[in-house]
């Protein structure tokens, strides 16, 4: 029973073509919700094919200048990023229908005619619209590959046709007829017709966007939206029509409108159909240009694929991949830039728990995560640390490339996470590796002279919102920055750890897994201000550089050599990675001759130092804010006084600073935090301007360097700090009277 | 952290002999570096001289593990061979045990091999033998005690047991807290 095998008839068999043929889960989904939900708009097998033509034709002439961060080799198992509104589109219409004609055959006369007729009829009702028709009908054909878009724009779709419906009913109705004609005569082609129907709804729903272009809503509208909450179809148009107003304000703004205006709607509508919050939203506009946030975003509601890491000490890539295939698991290689990576399309079993993983032949590890390891690159016999380890994934990765030579330290400040280093590491059958349970923040102290240095900082995570949706809303101003203020300290910890006079090593890999400026080129700045490292190309052919300048910020040029990955353009967790070389062991600002183990000492001089620094960046603060926040000085008052309360606990630590290095270090800390306030903190920011307008700019520049000066005598600090407050309220006081 | 007192390498080099017979001078004396154990927290942990140093830099309470964990002494002073010792059990063992791929899911998940599930088994395996488990395409699986000879293996019904489970590497997942 049953078919038998044709043994002239060859099947192809094999892993890679399936493979090849297989997508991301996200495209899968993709093709489920379009077949769910699109019912009418499934495209027939000549129209997609018709859409191909276009698309390339469309891509391989306009679209590939325009293609950036895609020149690694990753673009076979990368999603590619979705393309740029293209809005002055060079090409005419004839040329796409010359293409169309050449490919359809014999039984396509039927709809040429009927396409030729609506032809006619379209150019004669809008002649000039139809460049832009083409443009956005291949726009659509776009968000049949992007999931949210389809949704929609289908249902926007289904909408327009209704209104066009109504509206061109009295012009359209011999065309109809004629097609009805048609469908008698060739009952077979349905779908043609449907298709040619397609391209018509297509055509006429563009001509309705461009009709009525989009214009904000009033003052009226937004009053009635916070009553009735707008549906996320109409969000989402609003969104794609705002970006596009955005991207060509000049030619698409409404008159007398300001791109103001146009941001804070963009900003809300992206709030809540993303539901992200205000601050995020607000620090990604200023991250990525317009166009990409929106890709951003959407790529933030897909999983990354599951890949995985061959563990080269147990077996090999090929032989672990015939195992796998052989338990129905369908995957790839992961990418040229990877000898070991295996991405998991599907898998009919749970892939974190096959015998192949419990023997340890692979890791379960997000491609991000290989790239600080290989950027890394460590040698064999060398002694590396890797400071923050859990789950163990970097730490087995390293032992891996030094093939279980050399020792490796595996620290991490969380003894709950460590079970799993533990169970990583003796799965994967590593023995050169000490596990241990510092505060990252100590372990100078507890050894040093590493030849290279792994620093996979805790952080704000939002690089991998895809994996914690929660990061949405519950990340704000004060986490970020006191995230980049523990990143620093590891930082320079992890820099002090290393050894610069390793005859192979001495760098540092510095990553994070956010996407925040603050916690990335900031804090890489900021030891390359404090410790005698240098940035070096980390290795890695692809990725986005470093900012080296962001919004008031400037950067040191040399930050162009870290690299950034986003979701969107590489399809892995968002990710920042810098390699840093330690030149020399002596910590800068510190007399010649010493060395690391007075570290502590001169952490002090450091410290004074710093103190020396501050009232120029004072003065730079006060120059620019006054004007803001001379409007609220009521209410700036309590934060007035914090500001000088940290002052004064300032003031104290210089006093300390003599008596011993630990008290200065705390100073140090104290000085530093006050510095990001002043440079950060908006609230900081009003204190410092109120404290500056209200007791006159003089008088608080005299108030700084009197203080650098006072480090002596403490009494004499409080006093006049005490008369200074007198001051100040006195000042409030007449102030009011005057009112 | 410190080396083991006499009883203790008694009892666990008594134990590690029932798997790998005389082989354990072999991780004793090795041709790359001198090798030792350590006891650290109840838990005999194998590791290279150097690491060793290495580690001394570290306070007790703040080391986690060192090297390959062999595993532990039990309150009564016996020694527990752990999973994780399989890495230097498996190429060094004298007694294996093949067991079929239908088998291998449940022996990961902690039950013994039974007779239906043995693929192949050394020659002159005797009754209560040490003995590692691996899969039919050689990839170690764990360990245990045989239950049967290899004579009697061969006469005994399917659904007797054959090796008694000691370890498996689903431990990994099951056990990943009391690993250390």
């Amino acid at each position: 029973m049953g078919r038998k095998l044709d043994p002239t008839n060859k099947v192809k068999r094999g892993p890679g073509k399936k493979a090849k043929k297989q997508q991301g889960a996200e495209t899968e989904l993709t093709k489920f919700i379009t077949d769910e939900n699109t019912g009418p708009k499934r495209l027939s097998s000549r129209a997609r094919k018709r859409n191909f033509i276009q698309k390339s034709s469309f891509t391989c002439v306009v679209f590939v200048p325009l293609s950036k961060g895609f020149t690694d080799d990753n673009s076979k198992w990368l999603k590619p990023a979705k393309r740029k509104r293209k809005t002055d589109e060079p090409e005419s219409e004839d040329d796409t229908d010359d293409l169309l004609e050449e490919e359809d055959s014999e039984e396509e006369e039927q709809q040429q005619k009927k396409g030729g007729l609506a032809q006619g009829k379209k150019s004669t009702k809008l002649g000039v619209k139809e460049m832009e028709e083409e443009e956005d009908d291949d726009d659509d054909d776009e968000e049949m590959v992007d999931d949210y878009g389809t949704l929609d724009s289908s249902g926007d779709e289904a909408a327009a046709k209704e209104k066009k419906l109504k509206e061109t009913l009295a012009l359209e109705s011999d065309d109809d007829e004629e097609d009805e004609e048609d469908d008698s005569e060739e009952e077979g082609d349905e779908e043609e017709k449907s298709d040619a129907d397609l391209d018509e709804e297509d055509t006429v729903q563009t001509n309705i966007d461009e009709m009525d272009k989009f214009r904000l809503p009033g003052a009226e509208e937004t009053s009635k939206e916070g009553v009735l909450p707008l549906d996320l179809k109409t969000i989402h148009q609003r969104i794609k029509d705002n970006v596009d107003v955005l991207c060509n304000f000049s030619t698409k703004r409404e008159e007398g409108k300001e791109r103001t205006e146009y941001l804070s709607l963009l900003k809300k509508d992206l709030c809540t159909y993303y539901s992200y919050n205000n601050f995020l939203i607000e620090k990604l506009i200023d991250l990525f240009p317009l166009s990409e946030l929106v890709d951003f975003l959407e790529a933030n509601e897909i999983q990354r694929p599951v890949t995985i890491r061959t563990n080269t000490l147990k077996t090999r890539r090929r032989d672990l991949a015939q195992a796998l295939i052989n338990r129905g698991v369908n995957l790839d290689p992961l990418g040229k830039w990877s000898k070991v990576g295996l991405v998991i399309y599907d898998s009919s079993v749970p892939i974190g728990a096959t015998p192949e993983y419990l023997a340890g032949q692979y890791m379960l590890q997000g491609a991000s995560s290989f790239l600080p390891v290989m950027a890394l690159s460590p040698q064999e016999g060398e002694l590396v640390l890797d400071m923050s380890s859990a789950p163990g994934g970097k730490t087995t990765y390293i032992a891996q490339l030094m093939r279980n030579t050399g020792m490796i330290v595996a620290n991490d400040a969380n003894a709950e996470r460590l079970k799993s280093v533990v169970g990583n590491i003796h799965r994967l059958g590593v023995t050169n590796t000490v596990i241990c349970n510092y505060d990252g923040r100590q372990f100078p102290k507890v050894m040093g002279g590493f030849d290279r240095v792994l620093l996979d900082a805790p952080c704000s995570g939002t690089g991998v919102i895809a994996k914690d949706p929660a990061v949405k809303t519950s990340k704000d101003e004060a986490d970020i920055l006191r995230s980049a203020h523990l990143q620093k300290e590891l930082i320079l910890s992890a820099i002090d750890s290393v050894n610069a006079e390793s005859p192979s090593g001495g760098y540092l890999v510095y990553c994070t897994c956010s996407i925040m400026v603050e916690e990335n080129e900031w804090v890489v700045d900021y030891a390359l201000k404090k410790r005698n490292v240098k940035l070096v190309p980390t290795g890695l052919d692809f990725g986005k550089e470093g900012f080296t300048r962001f919004k008031e910020r400037r950067f040191h040029p040399s930050l162009r050599l870290s690299r950034r990955f986003y979701p969107h353009s590489h399809n892995m967790d968002g990710f920042f990675i810098a390699k840093l070389k330690k030149f020399s062991n002596v910590i800068p600002t510190a007399p010649a001759g010493k060395e690391e183990e007075n570290a502590e000492a001169s952490e002090a001089t450091v410290v004074a130092d710093s103190s020396q620094e501050k009232p120029s960046e004072g003065d730079k603060t006060k120059k620019t804010i006054p004007s803001k926040v001379s409007g609220s000085k009521e209410h700036a008052q309590p934060n007035g006084t914090a500001a000088r309360k940290t002052a004064n606990i300032k003031s104290k630590g210089k006093k300390d600073l003599s008596t011993g290095p630990k008290k200065a270090k705390v100073a140090k800390m104290d000085g530093e935090a006050v510095k990001e306030a002043e440079v950060k903190k908006p609230t900081a920011k009003i204190a410092e301007g109120t404290k500056a307008s209200k007791a006159d700019r003089k008088e608080g520049s005299r108030f700084e360097t009197k203080q650098g000066k006072k480090t002596t005598n403490p009494m004499k600090t409080k006093n006049r700090m005490g008369k200074n407050k007198f001051n100040k309220l006195k000042y409030m006081l007449q102030k009011q009277d005057r009112k | 952290m410190r080396p083991l007192t006499d009883e203790e390498t008694k009892a666990m080099f008594e134990k590690l002999s029932k798997y790998i017979g005389e082989n354990i001078k072999l991780l004793v004396d090795r041709p790359d570096g001198s090798y030792c154990f350590r006891l650290h927290n109840d838990r005999v942990y194998y590791m290279s001289e150097k690491i060793l140093k290495l580690a001394t830099n570290i306070s007790r309470d703040k080391l986690v593990s060192v090297g390959t964990c062999f595993g532990k002494f039990t309150k009564t002073k016996k020694f527990r061979l752990h999973i994780t010792a399989l890495d230097y059990l498996a190429p060094y063992a004298k007694f294996k045990v093949w067991v079929k791929p239908g088998a291998e899911q449940s022996f990961l998940y902690g039950n013994h091999v039974l007779k239906s599930g043995l693929g192949r088994i050394t020659e002159n395996t005797m009754q209560y033998q040490g003995v590692v488990v691996y899969s039919m395409a050689d990839v170690p699986l764990g360990f245990g005690v045989a239950a049967k000879s290899t004579q009697e293996c061969r006469r005994v019904d399917p659904m007797s047991i054959v090796v008694f489970h000691q370890a498996d590497v689903g431990e990994f997942i099951r056990n990943e807290d009391t690993l250390t």
